[in-house]
């Protein structure tokens, strides 16, 4: 891991004028990571932002930090080219549920699988937007957009639920209302060895807006937000008067008054079985009923990076460093005089 | 049993080299060169005999080439015409360059493999036949109506017919080894039965059948009891009059390895790694015929070699590019489709200029096509496969040993100027093998890297600044790793001015794609002129790329033989062609270009220089034979 560096916003503030249009939610998202960014002490020279395509993809150019703008789907692999091989730096992945959960998909659940040192930003607006407006992999059933005109046929993914099953070891989700929850889930995915995936709840203004309003508005995250805190249990609204309860693998919403707090589920962000936070998951599938926040899990498996880099030492060890010249007579040979 | 005397050192130890090769083949007479071809059921373990019969060749000293042949199932049905695999080996006392026109001796294990390789064995050859296979069964499969050892049918041929599985199956009786299992050494009795007729040295199989079963006792004791059952039945059986040496051939002095193209071109990588001073990651995906480069890479990570098989060939070539970015030399390695998948990527890798090397180890296409034979056909792929103007480099490999310098070249080019290059092998390279005389490490070109560390440019009130895209006057980007201080920047694939910033002003898009399209012209500069072989004064000239320098070399010299003046051009370099190509092609008065595929460097000729190129194509999963070529260059010059 890089060093610790003392930094202002500013200085992971990039000489390119910001171009999403005005009101879009991925402004606040932009701010709290550079806030998180100088919070965690981390440099922007070893620091790098890879993205594919859409609105969110032009994240990297806005960031005063090393980036690549690639192409549709494939940041998270070319991400793990560099990490693999630059263990030293900081990779970060940027991309929308287009980009990362559609022509994307593969890729995000092989580096979620392999335990990838990246941490993934998920900018989810269930929508389309770059391309104005059409159903993505997380607009719910029904939706009319430009290529739905009756209805979306499709169904949607539950990106957490998704990701929880490619086996992640951190995975986390929070909104783009909340500054200060979104800095702590950026830094707290930075610091996760592993791959670290952050599923923001993100409006588009333009084509979507107010996706997630009746979730995220004010008055309305008291009652529809459920905040998980590792160690406790699982409560929510006004005086923490609602609860969660994860019984035989399904999650359900419970009055503490009916059933007082010794019966709430506790969550455990490193439960080795993610099958509680799996349910927890399932909670809500659309943003019309009460939605956990937070970490969902937090769980130690060997990094990938680490491990192929160990078997290099290892190989090294056991052989020597290589030698072309042995390389090449490595083979059965024979002289001609 | 006659035991003969240097069998009776394999018993005892292994300390005795063979060393009585000579004096107990003195009698036996010599011929330049035989072409066998072991063929058999894709159980019956053909490619592994080939492949020990070749290894025994090629420590004897013969110059040697292999063609091996198999369906692209692991286990197609057995007893099958579509089930047959087949090993074919060309060894020689001089210098040869293809695994020849038609196989002298055929070993046929099955009714099949006499059936589907029969027609290509020549007049009066030699045929080893399994005769415990040729029950009702096979020879149905076969499609035999009746049973061709009994029948007139194989009356010109020399028929050596064996009872190979039940002798092998006698010859393990007392070693404690089942029958069934017994029966799977029949391919080390054949190969003992060959090794005996042409008097190859028996050490390097009882060698590498120690070495290679270790551990397995059972298996090491049936192998060879049936390699030498093989040789004792050869011996006894009155076959002295079919025995013939080849003698081993006059090649330059030096240490000789028998290399194949897939791991002469991983070891290329990983030279070409060194002479760089940079370490080699390798994405890839799993495909015929290029996954053992994957392998050969996995078994170095000694070297610093980071192999990542990806979920796909799309993140292959990804993680390929991530790792250039990082200041590795990423590469990708794969066949055809695989090319098609990675196309969107190579685009960014051409608009983000930086190196990547993508190998393209070419099989029978489209799509599927034919897996596990051979073509040449993905050179419009490598050239123009791309959305945009997205001119890279294309280079090729033109025997197995080459492909270890072309190897070497792919970096070079792609680490010195930026650029993704496409290196094209194929099929029949990767899989083929020939005696290499290794190369001294010390003569292998060096390859410099420059990383940007610093400022590279005075802005216009005299202060340092940065520019990513700020070219060199090879027109080529300057290479900056992430962790640079002060150098943090971004880069896309959205067109982009010197500040790698985004641009989408008119004129620096047309400024860009000619700059791109010139940075690779300019690549010429670095490539050596071509000096055609053959004769200086010739009014005809035989144009060729990649794995028909053999055949287009054998045809060339036998047509010269006859009197005719040919010229001869091997490519390396497809694009940016060698400097003094065209004016060279158009001194000529007919251009001749062999290929396997359609014609295209033919049409490439045609378009780039208005040469009338004449193309001789040939599109069967196969090499051109030398003899065929012969027939049909002098078909087009005669035409």
């Amino acid at each position: 891991m890089p060093e610790t560096a003392t930094t202002t916003r500013k200085d992971w503030v990039s000489d390119q004028e910001v171009r999403w249009c005005p009101g879009c939610g991925d402004y606040g998202i932009l701010l709290a990571v550079q806030m998180a960014m100088t919070e965690l002490g981390n440099k922007p020279d070893d620091t790098v932002f890879i993205s594919g395509i859409g609105c969110a993809a032009r994240f990297p150019y806005y960031m005063n930090t090393y980036g690549i703008h690639s192409i549709h789907g494939r940041a998270p692999a070319i991400a793990s080219g560099l990490a693999l091989t630059r263990p030293d730096l900081d990779v970060w992945v940027v991309g929308g549920d287009g980009d990362i959960l559609s022509i994307g998909g593969n890729h995000l659940i092989h580096a979620i699988r392999r335990n990838i040192n990246l941490t993934i930003l998920l900018f989810n607006n269930r929508i389309y937007g770059l391309t104005k407006g059409q159903y993505s992999p997380t607009s719910e059933e029904g939706k009319i957009t430009k290529s739905s005109p009756m209805g979306s046929i499709d169904h949607p993914f539950n990106p957490i639920s998704l990701i929880l099953g490619a086996d992640a070891t951190f995975v986390a989700r929070t909104h783009d209302m909340d500054r200060k929850h979104m800095i702590e889930m950026f830094k707290r995915a930075h610091d996760h060895k592993g791959t670290a995936v952050v599923e923001i709840f993100q409006n588009c203004n333009v084509f979507n807006n107010g996706a997630y309003g009746q979730i995220t508005s004010k008055g309305a995250r008291e009652e529809m937000i459920i905040d998980l805190h590792d160690g406790q249990p699982i409560r929510f609204g006004a005086e923490g008067r609602h609860g969660v309860i994860v019984e035989h693998g399904v999650a359900k919403v419970v009055e503490v008054a009916d059933v007082g707090v010794g019966a709430l589920t506790v969550h455990h962000h490193d439960n080795p079985d993610p099958s509680v936070a799996f349910a927890l998951s399932r909670l809500a599938s659309n943003p019309d009923a009460p939605t956990p926040m937070g970490v969902f899990r937090d769980f130690e498996r060997s990094e990938y990076g680490s491990v192929l880099n160990a078997q290099i030492a290892q190989a090294i060890a056991d052989k020597g460093p290589g030698d072309l010249d042995t390389l090449l007579h490595g083979l059965p040979t024979w002289e001609i005089d | 049993m006659v035991i003969r005397s240097n069998d009776a050192e394999y018993v005892e130890g292994k300390e005795t080299v063979v060393t009585d090769t000579e004096e107990r083949t003195s009698e036996i007479p010599e011929v330049e060169r035989i072409i066998v071809r072991f063929a058999g059921d894709s159980g019956d373990g053909m490619q592994l005999t080939g492949d020990r019969f070749t290894a025994a060749s090629a420590l004897f000293g013969n110059d040697l080439a292999t063609l091996p042949e198999y369906p692209a199932e692991i286990r197609a049905p057995a007893g099958t015409l579509a089930g047959v695999s087949a090993f074919q080996v060309h060894i020689a006392d001089h210098d040869i360059n293809t695994p020849g026109d038609s196989p002298g001796v055929l070993v046929a294990m099955n009714p099949a493999a006499l059936k589907a390789d029969l027609p290509k064995v020549v007049e009066h050859g030699t045929l080893i036949i399994n005769s415990d296979a040729f029950d009702e069964r096979n020879l149905h499969k076969a499609g035999y109506e009746s049973n061709p050892l009994e029948d007139d049918s194989l009356a010109g041929y020399q028929v050596i017919s064996a009872p190979m599985t039940s002798l092998t199956k006698e010859a393990c009786k007392d070693l404690g080894v089942k029958p069934r299992d017994a029966e799977r050494s029949k391919n080390f009795f054949a190969l003992g039965m060959v090794s005996w007729l042409y008097s190859r040295p028996t050490r390097p199989t009882h060698d590498w059948i120690e070495e290679k079963f270790k551990g397995k006792d059972l298996v090491i004791a049936a192998n060879l009891a049936a390699f030498k059952a093989g040789d004792v039945y050869a011996e006894n059986a009155d076959l002295w009059a079919s025995r013939r040496i080849v003698r081993p051939a006059h090649l330059a002095p030096g240490t000789y390895t028998n290399i194949n193209g897939n791991t002469a071109l991983s070891w290329g990588l990983i030279a070409g790694s060194r002479q760089a001073g940079i370490p080699l990651f390798l994405g890839s995906y799993p495909i015929t015929p290029a996954s053992d480069i994957l392998h050969e890479l996995a078994k170095h990570r000694n070297f610093g070699v980071r192999t990542f098989q990806a979920e796909d060939e799309i993140a292959a070539v990804g993680s390929a590019l991530g790792a250039s970015y990082g200041g590795h030399i990423g590469v990708t390695t794969t066949s055809g489709p695989g090319l098609a998948l990675k196309s969107e990527t190579i685009g960014l890798a051409v608009s983000l200029e930086l190196p990547l090397v993508i190998v393209d180890v070419q099989r029978g296409g489209p799509s599927t096509g034919l897996p596990t034979k051979t073509e040449a056909s993905d050179l419009m792929i490598a050239l123009y496969g791309r959305h945009g103007e997205a001119p890279l480099p294309v280079i090729s490999s033109s025997t197995p040993a080459d492909c270890f310098f072309a190897a070497i070249e792919a970096v070079r080019i792609a680490v010195e100027y930026r650029t993704p290059v496409i290196l094209l092998s194929d099929g029949y390279l990767g899989n083929g093998t020939e005696p290499w005389r290794l190369p001294s490490i010390n003569d292998l070109p060096e390859i410099k890297v420059n990383y940007l560390t610093g400022p590279n440019h005075v802005d216009a009130e005299g202060a340092d600044e940065f520019l990513p895209y700020l070219r060199d006057e090879t027109l080529t980007r300057p290479w900056i790793l992430p962790g640079t201080p002060g150098l943090a920047h971004r880069i896309g694939g959205i067109e982009k001015d010197e500040t790698g910033n985004i641009s989408y002003v008119p004129a620096n898009h047309e400024h860009m794609v000619r700059t791109r399209a010139e940075h690779i012209a300019r690549i010429a500069d670095s490539i050596p002129p071509i000096v055609p072989a053959g004769d200086a004064d010739a009014d005809v000239v035989v144009l060729g790329w990649g794995s028909t320098r053999g055949a287009i070399t054998a045809a060339v010299g036998r047509i010269r033989k006859k009197g005719r003046k040919l010229a001869r051009i091997h490519l390396r370099h497809i694009n940016p062609f060698p400097p003094n190509f065209g004016d060279l092609l158009r001194g000529y008065e007919t251009v001749i270009v062999p290929e396997m595929n359609m014609g295209q460097l033919a049409h490439e000729i045609r378009a780039d220089f208005l040469v009338d190129a004449r193309s001789i194509t040939k599109i069967m999963g196969q090499p051109f034979t030398p003899a065929e070529l012969v027939e049909r260059i002098e078909e087009t010059i005669d035409a």
